[in-house]
């Protein structure tokens, strides 16, 4: 429909930004016009009559030649290479289908985990509502997503407890460079795997999981306001809170552990 | 709401166009929208409007369930609305029926069409209505929480879906029927409008009406939707933008 522009004709430059303010991260709903200035629409979006209005709740972002909108709710849609937390929804026998959050459940062949197994006994290394650390490997048009478990780093979860974010908050829980979920780890001395559908494997004493939480839900809800590592810091401090009577001497032993993509970590030893 | 049930028909409508609550004729009763109450939700809104209460949740897109209804090229909307024993002044039996059962699908109908159900094919978008509180124009009311906890839920769509009810009252077009005029009134004309589009995907019609009171009764209809949308999207940004304080709730 929209002819007022040729694919490749890219006018937009630094200059274009200045002379209006830009637009980007404005939010938007559905159903809202975005001026476009000749970009074409991208995802969260959809054209009328040469007009571009979003189809989601979310933040506009200019992409040239693209103008987009970046969801800022919604379920998880996976991405090929993501590693998602997901748990076991139903056993065949030869694969098992785990729910990832995502809009279906992804089947987890049996050759695509680290174990020989025999066709019909699939039941005897995961079942339903175990949790496992997977990733997303191939995406089909059908909406199948196939994932697979062998790889570093994934695998079945054993002890610790999942808790959940917002999908779209999960570059604040990781930070610039791993940063966010190292000084997490590091100050609560809790093992931690960020799966990109929002869910967080955490485990350590029963403190350290608790000031984790504190802190994903603090992520989950304010993440999009400035400041957030000070606030996670103040909230974590550098001692625990006194309220709390330490049970264990000496409890910050995996910190080292701060990247979750090495072997999966034991529950830590009850003394 | 004081004197349903009587007899006789109330009066309606005062000698100065003033009606049983006060209003004007165009006048819309208070609405207040409340975007996101519900944590387990994929999307959920909260309707108050007038003396009515209703709740929306939005599961999905998700798997399909019973999967025979499963559509391998888009998803399906499935809508159920359902009012509370409690909602009304007589207990209402729980559970489906015929009244129910045809809200929902006109519900559904009105977002599959603004619903982009291509891009989750083999999904189901499950929305459900709960009137806790009801007092006419509920399936408007259902229709717009809905839409707010669609929006909420991250489904992609063309835009939001604003309802209203219109009527004829003692003689008159008026905007936004309560029971009492509802109930004794000529005209019931529940509609919803796209703005973005200006197509109406919900238009049903109880009663008598001439040509020219339908038309004038659209343009009515379809200026309140303009009012009921605007609160539609202050509660979505009230919920969504920076300043929102922390929630305490998990």
């Amino acid at each position: 429909m929209d002819s007022g522009h040729l694919p490749g004709h890219r006018t937009r430059g630094r200059e274009g930004h200045s002379s209006h303010p830009s637009r980007d991260r404005t939010l938007v709903l559905p159903g809202e016009e975005i001026p476009s200035d000749g970009l074409r629409p991208g995802s969260g979006t959809y054209r009328v009559h040469g007009k571009v209005y979003a189809s989601v709740l979310g933040l506009v972002a200019e992409r040239p030649p693209f103008v987009q909108v970046l969801p800022l709710s919604g379920r998880y849609i996976p991405k090929a290479g993501d590693v998602v937390l997901g748990t076991v929804t139903d056993v065949q026998g030869t694969f098992w289908l785990l729910d990832i959050g995502a809009p279906r459940w992804a089947p987890l062949h049996m050759t695509g985990t680290p174990w020989r197994i025999e066709i019909g006994e699939t039941d005897r290394y995961l079942r339903v509502g175990d949790a496992v650390a997977v990733r997303v490997e191939n995406l089909e048009a059908t909406g199948r997503i196939g994932v697979t478990m062998v790889g570093d780093g994934l695998g079945r979860l054993e002890g610790g407890t999942i808790i959940t974010v917002s999908p779209a908050r999960i570059p604040r829980v990781i930070g610039r460079g791993g940063s966010m979920i190292q000084s997490i780890q590091s100050l609560t001395g809790a093992t931690m795997i960020v799966g990109q559908n929002g869910r967080v494997w955490v485990d350590g004493t029963p403190e350290a999981i608790g000031r984790v939480r504190q802190a994903l839900r603090i992520i989950d809800l304010d993440g999009h306001r400035p400041g957030l590592t000070e606030r996670i810091q103040d909230l974590l401090g550098s001692r625990p809170p006194d309220v709390t009577v330490p049970r264990l001497p000496a409890p910050p032993a995996e910190p080292e552990l701060a990247i979750p993509d090495d072997e999966l970590p034991e529950p830590p030893d009850e003394p | 709401m004081g004197s349903v049930g009587a007899k006789e028909v109330p009066v309606l409508l005062s000698p100065e166009g003033i009606r049983v609550d006060g209003r004007r004729l165009d006048e819309l009763r208070p609405l207040r929208v409340v975007a996101g109450p519900l944590h387990r939700a994929d999307g959920s809104a909260f309707v108050e409007w007038g003396a009515n209460k209703v709740m929306a949740a939005v599961y999905g897109p998700r798997e399909v369930h019973p999967r025979h209804l499963q559509q391998n090229n888009k998803a399906i909307v499935q809508c159920k609305y359902n009012m509370a024993a409690f909602s009304v002044d007589e207990r209402k039996r729980p559970g489906l029926d015929r009244r129910s059962q045809e809200i929902s699908k006109v519900i559904a109908e009105a977002f599959e069409s603004v619903i982009f159900a291509e891009e989750y094919p083999r999904t189901s978008i499950d929305v459900y209505i709960e009137v806790l509180q009801a007092n006419a124009g509920t399936r408007c009311a259902g229709l717009v929480a809905a839409s707010v906890a669609l929006a909420d839920a991250g489904i992609p769509m063309a835009d939001l879906v604003p309802a209203v009810a219109v009527g004829k009252v003692a003689g008159e077009i008026v905007l936004d029927l309560n029971k009492a005029e509802d109930n004794f009134g000529e005209a019931d004309l529940p509609m919803a409008l796209v703005p973005q589009s200006g197509r109406l995907v919900l238009l049903q019609m109880e009663g008598h009406m001439t040509r020219e009171e339908l038309s004038r009764a659209l343009d009515m209809g379809v200026k309140g939707c303009h009012v009921i949308y605007d609160k539609m999207k202050a509660a979505l940004r009230d919920r969504y933008s920076a300043a929102r304080p922390t929630e305490v709730a998990a």
